[in-house]
């Protein structure tokens, strides 16, 4: 992975030392949100049920390995943690991705809606995050924010063109929904002292982004043609970011499998 | 023959000028210059620092570009050259000058239409065909070849086309 050399990050320095903690959390856990779904969209290269969508999920894979590259060029600014050693060279449990992105592929309607569900839950952090008190924060957040936009409107597409197309799309994307919404409520989790970062406005606070989020979602997926379940009660919060499904090793062991064989090796 | 730097009269400008001649290499006919990838060129005494920002921020090429931008530099003599990326403010299409847009067509990439921060998520825009002109033409993929790029196809002219991304 071939980082860009960004203008040093102003305002890091600044932060307490609990801080600086809970950050390098937050920006380990975004990071690997984005590199996981990445390693899942390229997987659909080559398979993808038309050649557009083939085009278009390797794009998607290009933007999210291109957003992950930002936010651990700011991890390593922050903490010194090299961004190849954390991709290349951890183990499959020391990543902290929500499970949302590390499931199967699925069938295509599994992979767009996931794909959906994601990108409008990242367009609500990104917009919040483009206003963050710190700089380097607000600057990664802005770029990405662009982006996405794409992305957003390519998968809203594609919900409501199969959730209200035949009876055999609509039973899949259903199938899909009642699998995926479950996995939704990490995606809003706190982390551990993610209040200190909320307190001192770095990050938004989870339930804000939650609301928005499903003020968004909900009436389109109506709208769509789907049913959306019921929500997960409160007592059944979920497991951590340190808690993963059997597929995330299968995945980190594909995708470290060349850097491994042979470790030494310069790119 | 290596010219002393002082005699040479390096000032910002000829780095500028020297910098129309480095290419994006997925769009060879636009210079990062004209593109709005180039945000600051600074000369202090025998050091020349330049300012970058990528168009997406996982281009390929943006590397490709940094050393370019390095060597341009290293060919006018001078020795100390650094290349650094900033992420802000976020590179706009809104930034690619005329006569690039011009040569964009040309090359038959329709030039993305000045959007001043507003993209809407649903709608899209009626989008030139760069051969006839027609504005009949349909989006075949928001997605194309490179990041940069969406596919159409001209009702008019027949003619696939690319089109540079408003972003």
């Amino acid at each position: 992975m071939i980082q860009p050399d960004i203008t040093a990050a102003a305002g890091l320095e600044a932060l307490e030392p609990a801080q600086r903690r809970a950050l390098a959390q937050k920006l380990l856990a975004l990071a690997d949100d984005e590199l996981i779904l990445a390693h899942r969209n390229s997987e659909w290269c080559g398979h993808a049920p038309i050649l557009e969508e083939d085009i278009a999920f390797a794009n998607l894979a290009q933007d999210e390995l291109g957003h992950a590259v930002l936010w651990y060029t700011l991890l390593q600014q922050l903490d010194g943690e090299d961004p190849d050693h954390l991709v290349y060279f951890r183990r499959a449990n020391a990543f902290r991705n929500v499970r949302l992105v590390e499931l199967p592929n699925g069938d295509w309607a599994f992979s767009i809606l996931r794909q959906y569900l994601f990108d409008c839950y990242e367009l609500y952090l990104l917009q919040a995050l483009s206003s963050s008190t710190l700089e380097p924060v607000s600057h990664v957040a802005a770029k990405m924010r662009r982006e996405e936009l794409y992305h957003l409107r390519h998968t809203t597409a594609w919900v409501q063109r199969l959730g209200l197309g035949t009876d055999e799309s609509r039973r899949r994307m259903q199938a899909a929904l009642n699998a995926l919404w479950p996995y939704t409520a990490q995606l809003f989790a706190p982390l551990q002292d993610e209040g200190l970062l909320v307190d001192a406005a770095i990050v938004p606070a989870p339930t804000m982004l939650s609301e928005g989020w499903k003020d968004h979602v909900i009436p389109f997926l109506i709208e769509s043609g789907l049913s959306v379940p019921a929500d997960i009660a409160p007592e059944a919060a979920p497991d951590g970011r340190d808690v993963h499904t059997e597929h995330l090793s299968a995945l980190i062991e594909e995708l470290q499998s060349v850097a491994r064989s042979d470790p030494d090796a310069s790119w | 023959m290596m010219t002393e730097l002082s005699d040479m009269s390096l000032d910002e400008n000829t780095i500028w000028r020297a910098l129309e001649s480095v290419t994006d290499p997925e769009i060879p006919v636009v210079s990062v210059v004209e593109m709005g990838i180039v945000r600051a060129v600074n000369v202090e005494s025998d050091a020349v620092h330049v300012t970058i920002t990528p168009t997406f921020a996982g281009c390929p090429a943006l590397h490709v570009m940094r050393a370019e931008i390095a060597e341009t530099i290293r060919n006018l003599g001078v020795d100390d050259v650094t290349v650094e990326t900033t992420l802000h403010p976020p590179w706009s299409s809104d930034w690619i000058t005329d006569e690039a847009r011009a040569k964009l067509k040309a090359f038959g990439l329709a030039p993305p239409p000045r959007h001043q921060g507003n993209i809407p998520i649903t709608f899209y825009e009626a989008v030139a065909c760069p051969y006839c002109d027609s504005k009949n033409t349909i989006v075949k993929n928001t997605f194309g070849p490179t990041l940069c790029r969406a596919i159409y196809t001209c009702e008019n002219c027949r003619q696939p086309f690319e089109q540079f991304k408003p972003i």
